[in-house]
């Protein structure tokens, strides 16, 4: 496994898509947290970190499937997936090395926001407060969250060999589990099935960790979600066995 | 017995692309593997290596069931796939790197043996380029090199000289031939002096059936009962008239005063067809015999309408 988590890290490393990646996240998420009027902290007033949450799984939505829609189309189109095969390496390694690399990346990218944090923390008045809690259960979220968004990604890319087939998929899957589902339980309906509706998708577990609390139900959530788009993906890796 | 391959069918679809084929490749062979462009050849390679699952049959790599072992079976197993996939963004000491790892190798000992192989496969001056970067005939022995990195028992070369220049496929030639001391070798290939130059033994499938699995000598020497003369005259002799000449089995008219006769081997028909020139009054401009190559015992093998 490790052998390809390093490998695909190395080619996310030297193919630049690492460096766009992070740094077009971090652009973005900085320009609006600290300069557009209508989102900045400065303007709002409050000290807390609610536009880097709000809007960075809108941000991740098209993001992380750019980073994984080439995995495994790339290796289908350019037959390498049979060279990959024919080596001593299981389905789950390869699996979980690309799936890792991936979510190690959208971990790269979030981390140096920390230093937001921090500002915000300064700026407070007085300075220190913020809910740090919050803060916490937050970031819980938003790495949970990238983990989610990249199963679906590695899912989408073994789906088809052509990448922009494979990044639409994935926005799309990333877009009906984070919001879908809430959108949808709101029609009117469903009685009393609203509420179970609402917790397949994402938004629900998200805003409950965001409030500070990590309850592990939530925590669940999140690792099933991932575990389930994981073994279809090892489901249909190895359909060429059948 | 390193290679064993018993009643393998493969199917996609309804097509069978492999027909209740059957042979063995034993320990230090070197076999090559003929066949038509579709026969089955490819779909075989990658029966072996584990890449696709039989429809039914067993197929063993020393002894080894690909089915039921197949982690096993890749460990012992070099292959180079058919148009040698290549990460073409890695380094090819990344690249090896990579791949031995992938086979458990690590640290000092796979460095020796990275810097062993690059100098085998004649790599050592574009060891630091990207393989993007190399021509054909060098991704090509990357291939090699990638396939031969773990010292494998066995290996498998799915046409590894295609799309090369004749000076390519001769140095891709001795490459294999160096390489392949000790080691059991299954390649299929197109270019018939290659397997002349290289095997011990072919096998021939044609439909994804066997047709032939024997030595050079001994396929030839089957063809050798017949001798193939390309004769040429002025004006156009009837077909039955040149039937007559002793010795003639078959004729084939290529059109324009060309000939092609089928003649039995003992007997050197050449002086009757120069006479028989000479008493229909026909200048004979060409007379040429052709000597029984693979080529010939290929086609033969492997026409179309052959039952």
């Amino acid at each position: 496994m490790i052998q390809v988590f390093t490998k695909e890290l190395n080619s996310f490393l030297n193919s630049l898509i690492a460096y766009i990646v992070i740094s077009v996240f971090l652009a973005g998420i900085g320009l609006l947290m600290w300069v557009f009027p209508d989102t900045s902290v400065m303007e709002y007033g409050y000290a807390d970190m609610e536009t880097l949450f709000r809007l960075g799984p809108y941000v991740f939505m098209f993001l992380i499937p750019a980073i994984t829609m080439r995995m495994f189309a790339e290796e289908k189109k350019a037959g390498t997936m049979e060279l990959l095969l024919t080596k001593p390496l299981t389905d789950w390694q390869i699996i979980f090395g690309k799936y890792l690399s991936g979510w190690s990346l959208v971990v790269f990218a979030v981390l140096p926001t920390v230093i937001y944090y921090w500002s915000i923390r300064q700026l407070g008045d007085p300075a220190g407060n913020i809910d740090t809690a919050a803060v916490i259960g937050s970031y819980l979220g938003l790495i949970l969250l990238g983990g989610v968004f990249t199963s679906i990604g590695v899912l989408s890319s073994l789906l088809t060999a052509n990448q922009i087939v494979s990044f639409i998929i994935a926005v799309f899957l990333c877009f009906i589990f984070y919001s879908g589902f809430s959108s949808l339980a709101a029609l009117n309906n469903w009685g009393r099935g609203a509420l179970l509706f609402e917790q397949f998708g994402i938004l629900y577990h998200y805003n409950a960790l965001s409030k500070g609390l990590i309850d592990t139900r939530d925590v669940l959530y999140f690792a099933s979600v991932i575990t389930l788009m994981l073994l279809v993906t090892k489901l249909i890796l190895g359909s060429r066995k059948w | 017995m390193s290679i064993r391959v018993n009643d393998l069918i493969k199917t996609f679809g309804t097509q069978n692309a492999v027909d209740t084929l059957s042979f063995e490749v034993k320990d230090g062979e070197i076999v090559g593997f003929l066949g038509p462009n579709g026969a089955g050849k490819s779909t075989t390679m990658k029966v072996i290596t584990c890449f696709l699952p039989p429809t039914s049959g067993v197929v063993e790599v020393n002894g080894h069931d690909v089915v039921k072992n197949p982690e096993q079976v890749k460990k012992i197993l070099g292959y180079l796939p058919e148009h040698n996939p290549l990460y073409l963004d890695m380094f090819v000491r990344e690249y090896l790197n990579f791949i031995g790892k992938v086979h458990g190798m690590q640290g000092s000992r796979l460095k020796t043996r990275i810097n062993e192989i690059v100098s085998l496969c004649g790599l050592t001056k574009e060891q630091n380029k990207k393989v993007e970067a190399l021509s054909k005939g060098y991704r090509q022995r990357v291939g090699l090199a990638q396939a031969l990195i773990h010292d494998p028992k066995v290996l498998i070369l799915d046409e590894p000289t295609t799309g090369l220049d004749p000076n390519q496929i001769i140095e891709i030639r001795n490459l294999i031939k160096s390489l392949a001391r000790n080691k059991t070798v299954l390649f299929s290939s197109h270019i018939m002096q290659e397997v002349q130059a290289l095997c011990d033994r072919v096998i021939v499938i044609n439909d994804g059936k066997l047709v032939a699995s024997d030595t050079i000598k001994t396929l030839s020497a089957d063809e050798n009962k017949r001798a193939i003369i390309r004769a040429e005259f002025s004006n156009q002799p009837d077909k039955h008239e040149l039937l007559k000449i002793e010795g003639v089995k078959r004729v084939d008219d290529l059109g324009d005063g060309v000939y092609r006769l089928e003649v039995d081997a003992h007997i050197d028909a050449r002086p009757s067809i120069f006479k028989f020139a000479a008493e229909k009054n026909a200048m004979l401009l060409g007379l040429r015999q052709e000597e029984a190559s693979m080529e010939t015992v290929f086609q033969e093998l492997t026409k179309p309408d052959k039952d």
